[in-house]
């Protein structure tokens, strides 16, 4: 079950301005049956570009109504230049906020508002123009680029939950994080694919091993009075023998483990197990 | 009906159920007095490990099964796992596992990690279905390879009650020296089953959707199919899964088997009529409203009904409203961004697809219920429809 603020609730439960305004001068219709949601907004303006009513019907979950509803109360009495700035985080601001997967919801109505305003001033939306990238949902390049601006996405599942972009088959995801990279350049915060460890022969183990016994771990034993010799490497399980000092000591299990094997680990290769010889 | 609205009326059984009241007495007594471990060799621990055996006993008899062929587990996903990995190790020479498109998330999952996370070692061929949900037998046999090492076709699903037909599957399977596994979580309690007459392999079952608790799951393991366990560690069940046993869990289960047993008849013929009530209720009441899934090759308790043109989301949170209990197959529940794998496999158009609502009924339901959610319905559609951009209608 989703968490809804009150207004959200509120906003679901007894939407306002439902319908379709008579003679609109300004249509927004978004969405589809297929993307589970879809928006027709429709704005009265007057001669002063103050927008005097607006309307809305919509198909969609509960965030969805909460978002349209929210926004026509927004936008009545605002001038269409006014309302051109409104943004996605307006919207879900004056909802008191929606979770994170359903922020695209508050796209949805940003986008609505944005066609019902370019179809007021007769222009043609740019975003039309972009070159679809999530062919699931219909979002183009231009779409993802202004969500990462507006708000501040660092990674794709955040754009997924902005725009759905990457939402259904996922065919796209690799494209999205290139857009990503891209439009924040250095900013990012996807985590660099981790460098998969080098493959080691058994013998450049060994004696990668034994480079480490000799530098790392000896002269610490040795200042002790005590030594390690290097038994067997089978695979992963490395078999040493204490000397000196170390042999007799309590806490041989201690040193091996903690000292050696995380030296070893730190310095070789970190899925190595240091087992003392019995 | 105010007396009703009060009160949760719960139709989403296929999701979880109620502890029977019964459950809940049998296992009292290993929640408090007798905590001992069923492994001791002192008689306290004994005595719990004789009610392990108990229960062992009351689960083989409701699935027609031997209690030697029945290990407890932690869930229905749990067993689902343990019986394709096992399947697959005992056969490593062969790299094919045969399943369908409508299979609950547990086996789907590691099907397709079976493919992605190996590299492409393991084939996976999942069987089409037609518009009501049901398999082609020509295309399973075809299916069928000398490479096939299991099958896993679940006995009836989750979301529409579809009841498949895995006793002539697993013949056929068994005929070609193939493993058989069936998800059978939806069925057991609902329809009789009777597996020493069967060529299945592999049975799982889950306690919570029998009116046992969460936590409790049954992999039914046929006598002679050979088995690697998936959960390592001690000896308990017999080395087939490591762990200390979820006693009174277990007990519980036991005695939820005994309890579906008895309700068996009531289950298919009351939980019958009152599904059927409600399915043609709904179906009458709202126009452009439809069934998903077959009309009678069903479980006795579901039905899976779209309402066209509104979103499932925003029809649950109505009903919520109303106390009234269910599921949806629509995007916004399901999720992911997409609407259920199941309507989509069946080819449900987006229209419909959207707006499904599962209702599941179980013993508990009451005609009274029945009557509410047919009264609270139409108005909730009609609210939403008004509100719908597609909806041309009045």
């Amino acid at each position: 079950m989703w968490e809804y603020t009150d207004k959200v609730q509120q906003h679901f439960l007894d939407p306002q301005n439902v319908g379709e305004v008579e003679n609109p001068s300004g249509t927004g219709d978004v969405g589809s049956l297929a993307c589970g949601d879809a928006l027709k907004l429709t704005l009265k303006v007057d001669e002063n570009d103050i927008i005097t009513d607006a309307k809305f019907k919509t198909f969609g979950c509960a965030s969805a109504i909460a978002s349209s509803s929210v926004l026509t109360e927004m936008v009545i009495g605002m001038s269409i230049d006014e309302a051109a700035k409104i943004t996605n985080e307006d919207i879900a601001e004056a909802l008191g906020g929606l979770p994170k997967e359903k922020m695209h919801c508050s796209v949805m109505g940003r986008e609505a508002l944005e066609a019902a305003i370019a179809d007021y001033r007769g222009l043609i939306l740019p975003m039309a123009e972009g070159e679809v990238v999530c062919e699931c949902f219909g979002v183009t390049d231009l779409d993802i680029i202004r969500a990462i601006n507006e708000s501040n996405l660092r990674s794709v599942e955040e754009i997924t939950n902005f725009t759905k972009a990457g939402g259904g088959c996922g065919k796209c995801e690799d494209r999205l994080r290139e857009i990503l990279r891209e439009t924040v350049g250095g900013k990012s915060e996807v985590p660099p694919s981790v460098a998969k460890p080098k493959r080691m022969t058994a013998l450049q183990k060994i004696k990668k091993i034994e480079g480490v016994l000799e530098k790392e771990v000896r002269p610490g034993l040795r200042k002790d009075g005590g030594d390690i010799e290097l038994i067997d490497v089978d695979g992963d399980f490395v078999t040493v023998s204490l000397r000196g000092a170390c042999k007799s000591c309590k806490k041989s299990q201690t040193t091996i483990k903690e000292y050696v094997e995380k030296k070893l680990r730190e310095l070789v290769l970190d899925s190595l197990i240091v087992e003392e010889e019995n | 009906m105010s007396s009703v609205n009060e009160k949760i009326v719960y139709m989403d059984n296929n999701a979880t159920t109620m502890v029977a009241p019964e459950v809940v007495d049998a296992m009292m007594p290993y929640l408090t007095d007798l905590y001992g471990n069923p492994s001791s060799m002192h008689t306290f621990g004994g005595q719990v490990g004789q009610a392990v055996s108990g229960a062992r006993e009351k689960v083989a008899h409701i699935l027609g099964a031997d209690p030697e062929e029945i290990t407890f587990t932690s869930c229905g996903t749990e067993s689902d796992s343990t019986a394709i990995l096992s399947a697959l190790r005992t056969l490593p020479e062969k790299r094919h596992v045969v399943t369908t498109r409508i299979e609950h998330p547990a086996v789907k999952s590691l099907c397709d990690n079976l493919e992605t996370l190996t590299g492409h070692k393991y084939k996976v061929t999942r069987l089409k279905v037609d518009a009501e949900g049901m398999i082609d037998m020509g295309e399973y046999e075809a299916a069928l390879t000398d490479d096939t090492a299991v099958v896993s076709v679940m006995w009836a699903n989750n979301e529409t009650g579809n009841i498949y037909p895995v006793e002539k599957m697993a013949s056929m399977a068994k005929e070609r020296g193939i493993l058989f596994h069936t998800d059978a979580v939806q069925a057991v309690g609902k329809i009789p089953i009777d597996l020493q007459k069967l060529d299945i392999d592999f049975l799982s079952l889950s306690g919570h959707k029998l009116h046992a608790p969460k936590g409790v799951g049954v992999l039914y393991i046929k006598r002679g199919t050979l088995f690697v366990p998936f959960l390592t560690g001690g000896h308990q069940e017999n080395g087939r899964r490591g762990g200390t046993e979820n006693v009174a869990s277990i007990v519980g289960l036991g005695r939820a088997c005994d309890l579906a047993a008895e309700n068996m008849e009531n289950e298919n013929s009351r939980v019958r009529q009152l599904r059927d009530k409600l399915e043609e209720g709904l179906l009458a009441a709202v126009p452009n409203s439809r069934l998903n899934g077959h009309k009678t090759l069903r479980l006795p308790n579901t039905a899976n009904i779209s309402f066209e043109f509104v979103e499932g989301e925003a029809i649950l949170l109505h009903m919520n409203q109303h106390n009234i209990c269910a599921s949806s197959g629509s995007a916004c529940t399901s999720g992911s961004l997409e609407p259920s794998h199941v309507l989509r496999a069946m080819g449900v158009p987006f229209t419909a697809a959207h707006g499904s609502i599962r209702f599941s009924l179980s013993v508990y339901n009451s005609e009274e219920e029945v009557d509410y959610i047919i009264e609270k319905m139409p108005p909730i559609i009609e609210l939403l429809r008004k509100m719908s951009p597609f909806w041309k209608g009045k």
